[in-house]
């Protein structure tokens, strides 16, 4: 007869069972999810931006902006609309040269660069520094035109190899299991998840170090909108994201770090962990709570 | 945040005072009761018990829904997450204040037994911690709070001396083991009452200032937050 104690579960097993608990949680243990213990002090900066000012016209939209941003993790940028903080976002690929009438002060560098210099070829940096909109934005062309357009403008012609990079691209992007037998197919068939997918994986052909994400997932549903946060996740172990996101969830589940910009100015930036249960600043408290934007 | 969201905040924190209340009269009751030996006092607290029994639920149940309903962040997190915590301690302050007033009522049966002087003392510090917790919570006063953090040592010095004056009696005077036995449980109780009054200033420390002041020798990093998790 089995006695009660033999019923009971030995420290061995528990200690087991603590070490992998994804039988108890029902989760996929494949999802890498974003490691909100990791120590940013380690990263090297891969974004630094000094002192910066912008201007569209006369009227200033950011003021004194410093912020660094390591590499290989996930920034968030909230505040309410108008703050400036997609505006921060374009001039770290300058995406903002191409509005008349803006103008940048300060610097920002990458890889120890000052983009902002007139010199800096913008195409290249584009090339670094890629970027997915809110709305995603297929090219009325087939899925593997779309992934191999980048590399193509930048010369690539070889069949085989431009094969090898949609593949490794759309499987980064999580996209590569429902796609691949109908590659040649037009993107604007795919679903408002899988083409906001699909220009991350366009985005990843160029072999960026940095994405910027502006609001990646506010058109999708709850279920599209998870698989961008757990891509998200997994991109930043070999990339380096800034994300701008309304969503104060959606900050806190997907970034280490989180920057809270209010009227052009960067209010508080810290550990996302921190920003969500003890920030410092009473008008990023007012913000994420709701008490005000 | 919606208004909704401001309105079960609200909800929340009147229904976390009138469990404060409830169950700082019921200790308050048991402790006098340990004055007047008052026999019929345990049955009466125990009906009272079950009223802070059902805020405990009430509140828990709100908290819950809160949390799934508004994810609430920063401040108002700290406030649901606290607001959970202080109504474990007062369910837990309340079951001791039964448990006293039934060794109390117990003690009445020897009335030659003599009742240590200290006790009153004790008791009453034990009191005074729980009531200015409550009003460190009411007036998000962390500086209370630390303070009555520091009054437990005094607390846990009137136990130790309490104890090895039962234990003395004890062993001089054996027909008094179970007088003794009964006063030994109630010295502990109320040195578990100032435990809880200590732990609800913690929460209030944490409510204020997001800093987890538990376990003080714990390595932490500049947010309050833990350094380093458990694997």
């Amino acid at each position: 007869m089995v006695t009660f104690i033999e019923t009971l579960r030995s420290p061995i097993e528990r200690k087991a069972m603590a070490t992998s608990p994804t039988t108890v949680l029902r989760v996929p243990p494949a999802v890498a999810g974003v490691d909100r213990d990791m120590d940013m002090s380690q990263h090297p900066a891969a974004i630094t931006a000094r002192g910066m000012n912008f201007y569209y016209g006369e009227n200033q939209v950011l003021f004194d902006v410093n912020l660094t941003v390591p590499e290989r993790s996930v920034t968030a940028l909230i505040g309410p609309s108008g703050c400036g903080k997609s505006t921060f976002l374009r001039t770290l690929n300058r995406m903002n040269d191409l509005i008349e009438g803006t103008r940048c002060t300060g610097e920002v560098l990458i890889q120890g660069q000052n983009i902002m210099e007139p010199a800096v070829d913008v195409v290249l940096l584009r090339k670094h520094v890629g970027m997915v909109f809110q709305k995603s934005t297929p090219f009325p062309k087939s899925i593997f035109d779309n992934v191999a357009y980048g590399p193509r403008v930048a010369g690539e012609r070889n069949r085989a190899i431009l094969a090898d990079l949609v593949e490794s691209c759309l499987q980064k992007a999580a996209l590569w299991e429902e796609v691949k037998d109908r590659l040649g197919e037009s993107a604007m068939a795919l679903s408002g998840g899988q083409q906001q997918r699909l220009c991350i994986a366009r985005a990843l052909a160029t072999n960026p170090q940095i994405l910027l994400m502006d609001e990646p997932a506010s058109a999708l549903d709850p279920a599209s909108t998870s698989r961008i946060e757990d891509l998200i996740g997994e991109l930043c172990a070999n990339y380096t994201i800034v994300i701008v996101t309304h969503n104060m969830q959606q900050a806190s589940r997907v970034s280490h770090q989180t920057a809270f910009f209010f009227e052009g100015n960067l209010v508080e930036v810290g550990p996302t962990t921190q920003i969500f249960t003890s920030p410092s600043q009473k008008k990023t408290e007012d913000y994420i709570t709701g008490r005000f934007g | 945040m919606t208004a909704h969201f401001f309105i079960e905040m609200e909800r929340l924190h009147r229904h976390i005072l009138s469990m404060c209340s409830a169950a700082e009269e019921l200790i308050c009751d048991a402790l006098d009761g340990l004055r007047k030996n008052r026999s019929e006092l345990a049955m009466e607290l125990s009906g009272r018990d079950r009223v802070v029994d059902e805020w405990d639920i009430r509140i828990e149940e709100e908290c819950l829904k809160i949390l799934a309903l508004y994810h609430p962040v920063a401040n108002d997190l700290r406030r649901v997450a606290v607001v959970m915590k202080i109504a474990l301690e007062l369910e837990r302050v309340a079951d001791l204040a039964v448990s006293i007033a039934e060794r109390s009522s117990a003690m009445s049966q020897f009335v030659t037994f003599p009742m240590p002087s200290r006790l009153d003392e004790m008791a009453r510090e034990a009191l005074s911690m729980l009531h200015d917790s409550i009003d460190a919570f009411v007036e998000q006063n962390s500086r209370g709070a630390r303070d009555i953090c520091k009054r437990d040592d005094h607390v846990d010095q009137l136990n130790d001396e309490l104890i090895q004056e039962v234990v003395d009696v004890m062993k001089q005077r054996p027909e008094l083991i179970e007088p003794a036995m009964h006063l030994f449980s109630v010295i502990r109780h109320v040195e578990r009452v100032a435990d809880h009054a200590t732990n609800i200033a913690e929460d209030v420390v944490y409510l204020v200032e997001g800093a987890i002041i538990r376990h003080p020798r714990l390595p932490r990093n500049a947010g309050g937050l833990l350094a380093s998790r458990d694997s």
